[in-house]
């Protein structure tokens, strides 16, 4: 399937962030298109993943603007984002611990079942069908990631590599047009790197989502994204297709150094 | 070669999501609810059904509603008895001012009232965690029990705040023997515990568990932080509230407000911890255990052993036997009983292999 | 006006007492994370130890009740008992529960309550000790004649107990080595650990220093109410005061229990006679939960980001 990249779907003006006193994103515009896989790089600390959270609502920001799909917000809140098709993976990962693989893909459809916990308690009729019908979903995606033989399995007890796997299909339950990854490959070997990659090239093109991703391995970014944005102590220093970002003076100088060549 | 699964296959996901997906298992299941509704009620003598088997039943409802709330849904409560103290009087108000109100919807209301209390008193864990809300449920428990003594409207004028529960009559047969009553908690508890079950399996268990593991991915998942802890104050109150009322009703007979103190609450509490956190079948184990516990102490002491024991230590032995077994449950086995259970299942589908 | 500052200044001084047996959580909290519902069994099992030694040790030694070393005695070996206590603590229960989550730990702590008291009940019995320190419990006199305000005597040594013990525990964390490596523990426990701090000795340390706090708070109340098993409730006495000051903040412990204490005697004094009385037994949980809903961590507690 031939991949399309539409319009922006997500525009992001002006947005600034402190803690206290500290500051951790200053004035970042960025935005997303339909379709895209859209890279966030940049040192340890320069707000990468506060990026991410202001996205879908965890940190509110105290300036700029938000338009998602047209809808222009001051601020999210994490279960509107979520209700509006923004799902995410977490750096360090954020699996339910104490619940099988499968629950916590089920927990990814959330959102999309019906029945209230009275129908619930009975467990019966549009319940019980409900239950079934998203099973079946859930194991599609089961079968997409390749891990059925683990669905029974408790995620505390699966390997660093497979709980980000896990992770990654929980976000896909909830079909969401919007996918936000923060270092989907960190800690991984070359293997499940290739897997990942594999992984996320495939929700992209087959089910068309939008993905933003942080990633440090840069030639796992310079291959699967369409365009970058560096980030440096919370300020916008690049933003550009790959070879663009490469070749930008003030990137080589502020991030890459000389290294990079 | 008992129990083995081979052969069983499961050719829809229907068949893999039931309560109890092994063939053996179910027949187990089966023999025991006829074996607690047909054969206990008239094997057991009178004082079992009434000092032991009742009261395992409701403690177990009350564990099993304790166990929604901390077990499943990660919010530490040390109110239990305050919210079954407002199931009993609620109950009992109930049925004595409104005339002719059937017993079972007496006792539906009364579990209803305690899920708004419980819902009010869950109020503050939207903005608070941990031992802060542990805190809240102890406000709680302090001002219900504090309520129900001071105000004696709601124990209709008696002295004290004690009560004592009207007969209960449904649909014109009255439960008014051990035997008839032992039925009738067993009937409520069993179709409250496979209700309990459903809401742990289905989406409702689901979200109350991934606010228990972690609420900010929840939240994140589009798990709404507030209805899902709100709602397992409620149910785990309903609950509560409910056992309540049998507690008064099928059980005990006559209760006072300081009979629903701080260590009802936490002797639930220990039923859990040892039972098993967040499960069905460890409410009931737990409540079993700990209700069996003193009179095992009692027996062991009447024998040789015990005339070893100084008399001040024997009567202190219950606490000392309850510390203990907390700390050593909470180290060894934070699971509980019911993780034993599920443990001895294994080695058994294995042997005589041992892996 | 009379009657007012008496019930305040009545409130404020049981208010120290609260911020005493507080004293005793905030210090193992910081130190280990742990909310230590056992705090008020520490003080019951403290005082009973103390009350039971010098009424048994001149039966065993033969030497008159009246003698005045018995005290000192009694009280070196108490603080003995209470570091051993401390020692078995860690070893039998704190070491085997590390990385637990918190409350896996505040219900052992539960646990450990039920074990104290009978094992102190045990030891020494069940019934209700009296217990003289000396201090006569009556009103200050030259208070009374000159301001007309009825003072108990008690009451203002008490008072006076706890603030040395609150300044002495201020120095100690302050300026002691053992008080530094204290404070690098509660920061964080791994960075500790990998600057060389002993982490275990550390705890037995904290918990036999709570277990001195004990000490002082059990003879305090015991000597004022009896030594009873009700000195256990001392630590739901305790609990909103934490709440109020913040869980881990000394300063806030003495604050919180000033604010509970008069509070708690005001609002029974005047509010009380309204709603027939007794609302002590929840008002200062009420008062907690209104200030938590409102401040979280406390009045003097660090604020938490949570950080994704």
């Amino acid at each position: 399937m031939a991949r399309v990249i539409g319009d922006v779907i997500l525009d992001l003006q002006n947005i600034s962030l402190s803690f206290g006193g500290v500051k951790a994103l200053t004035n970042i515009s960025f935005d997303v298109r339909e379709g895209e896989i859209r890279a966030i790089i940049g040192p340890n600390g320069a707000g990468k993943s506060s990026m991410l959270n202001v996205i879908n609502g965890v940190y509110h920001p105290q300036q700029g603007r938000i338009v998602f799909r047209g809808q222009e917000r001051r601020r999210m809140n994490p279960h509107e984002a979520a209700a509006q098709g923004i799902a995410r993976t977490f750096q360090n990962i954020a699996l339910f611990k104490g619940m099988t693989v499968l629950d916590n893909i089920m927990t990814g459809r959330n959102l999309l079942m019906r029945r209230n916990f009275l129908w619930n308690a009975l467990y019966w009729g549009p319940s019980r069908r409900e239950e079934i019908a998203h099973r079946r979903r859930v194991e599609e995606i089961i079968d997409f990631l390749e891990i059925q033989n683990i669905r029974k399995t408790p995620v505390g007890r699966l390997p660093y590599g497979l709980q980000k796997r896990v992770e990654l299909a929980r976000a896909l339950a909830a079909e969401p047009s919007l996918l936000l990854l923060d270092e989907p490959m960190a800690g991984m070997n070359v293997e499940e790197k290739q897997d990942m990659c594999r992984f996320i090239l495939d929700v992209n093109e087959q089910l068309g989502t939008t993905i933003v991703l942080i990633e440090h391995d840069m030639g796992v970014v310079m291959d699967i994204s369409d365009r970058v944005v560096v980030l440096d102590y919370g300020r916008k220093i690049g933003d550009g297709s790959p070879d663009e970002v490469r070749n930008d003076p003030v990137v080589i100088e502020a991030y890459l150094g000389g290294a990079a060549h | 070669m008992i129990y083995r699964e081979a052969g069983q296959f499961k050719a829809s996901y229907e068949e893999d999501q039931q309560i109890f997906p092994i063939k053996q298992d179910r027949i187990v299941m089966a023999t025991l609810v006829v074996a607690t509704f047909l054969v206990v009620p008239f094997v057991a003598s009178e004082y079992w059904l009434q000092a032991v088997l009742t009261p395992v039943l409701v403690f177990a409802l009350a564990a099993l509603g304790l166990n929604i709330l901390t077990g499943y849904a990660g919010q530490l409560s040390l109110g239990t008895g305050a919210f079954m103290a407002v199931g009993a009087y609620a109950t009992y108000n109930f049925l004595l001012r409104l005339d002719g109100l059937p017993f079972l919807v007496g006792l539906a209301l009364g579990g209803l009232s305690a899920a708004a209390v419980g819902i009010v008193f869950g109020l503050p864990s939207l903005r608070i965690k941990g031992f802060y809300l542990a805190m809240a449920t102890l406000a709680a428990q302090f001002f219900i029990i504090w309520v129900l003594t001071k105000f004696p409207w709601f124990s209709n004028y008696s002295s004290s705040g004690i009560i004592s529960a009207q007969r209960i009559e449904i649909l014109g047969f009255a439960f008014d023997t051990p035997v008839s009553k032992y039925l009738l908690t067993l009937a409520i508890v069993s179709l409250l515990a496979l209700a309990a079950k459903n809401l742990a399996r289905t989406n409702t268990g689901r979200s109350w568990m991934a606010v228990r593991d972690m609420d900010v991915a929840a939240e994140v998942i589009g798990i709404p932080l507030m209805k899902t802890k709100l709602l397992a104050f409620a149910v785990s109150s309903f609950y509560c509230g409910i056992a309540g009322g049998l507690y008064a009703y099928t059980y005990l007979g006559t209760v006072e407000p300081d009979g629903f103190g701080l260590d009802l609450s936490f002797k639930i509490l220990f039923m859990i911890i040892i039972g098993g956190m967040g499960s069905v079948l460890g409410a009931f184990l737990g409540a079993a255990f700990i209700l069996l516990l003193p009179v095992g102490i009692n027996v062991l002491m009447h024998t040789s052993v015990g005339a070893l024991v100084p008399a001040t230590l024997a009567s202190n032995l219950e606490l000392i036997v309850f510390g203990v077994l907390i700390i050593f449950f909470l180290i060894v086995e934070p699971h509980g009983l019911t993780r034993l259970w599920q443990i001895g299942k294994e080695k058994l589908r294995l042997w005589p292999f041992p892996h | 006006m009379q009657f007012f500052l008496e019930v305040l200044i009545g409130g404020l001084l049981a208010g120290m007492l609260y911020a005493l047996v507080a004293l005793g959580f905030v210090l193992i909290f910081k130190a280990s994370g742990v909310f230590n519902f056992a705090q008020g069994a520490m003080v019951f099992f403290a005082a009973l130890t103390f009350v039971g030694l010098t009424e048994r040790l001149p039966q065993w030694f033969g030497f008159s009740p009246e003698w005045a070393g018995l005290f000192w005695i009694a009280l070196l070996l108490t603080a003995a008992i209470m570091v051993l206590f401390a020692w078995l603590v860690e070893r039998f229960m704190l070491r085997k529960l590390v990385n637990q989550p918190a409350i896996t730990l505040f219900m052992a702590t539960i646990g450990l309550t039920y074990l104290i008291e009978g094992v102190a009940q045990g030891m020494w019995g069940a019934m209700v000790r009296g217990l003289d320190l000396g201090i006569s419990d009556e009103p200050v006199m030259w208070l009374l004649e000159r301001h007309n305000l009825m003072i108990s005597k008690f009451d203002l040594v008490a008072a006076a107990v706890a603030g040395v013990l609150v300044a002495v525990l201020a120095f100690f964390f302050q300026y002691t080595k053992v008080g530094r490596a204290l404070r690098a523990v509660a920061d964080d426990h791994q960075a500790a650990l990998s600057v060389g701090i002993p982490l275990q000795r550390i705890w037995v340390i904290v918990w036999a220093v709570a277990g001195f706090v004990a000490i002082v708070a059990g003879l305090v109340w015991g000597s004022r109410n009896g030594v009873q098993f009700a000195l256990t409730f001392t630590a739901l006495k305790a609990l909103p005061v934490l709440i109020l000051g913040g869980l881990t903040s000394v300063p806030g412990a003495i604050v919180g229990g000033l604010i509970i204490g008069a509070s708690e005697k005001l609002a029974e004094v005047y509010l009380g006679p309204y709603v027939g009385g007794g609302i002590d037994s929840w008002f200062p949980y009420v008062l907690a939960l209104v200030f938590l809903l409102i401040r979280p961590e406390g009045l003097f507690g660090e604020k938490h980001i949570d950080r994704v």
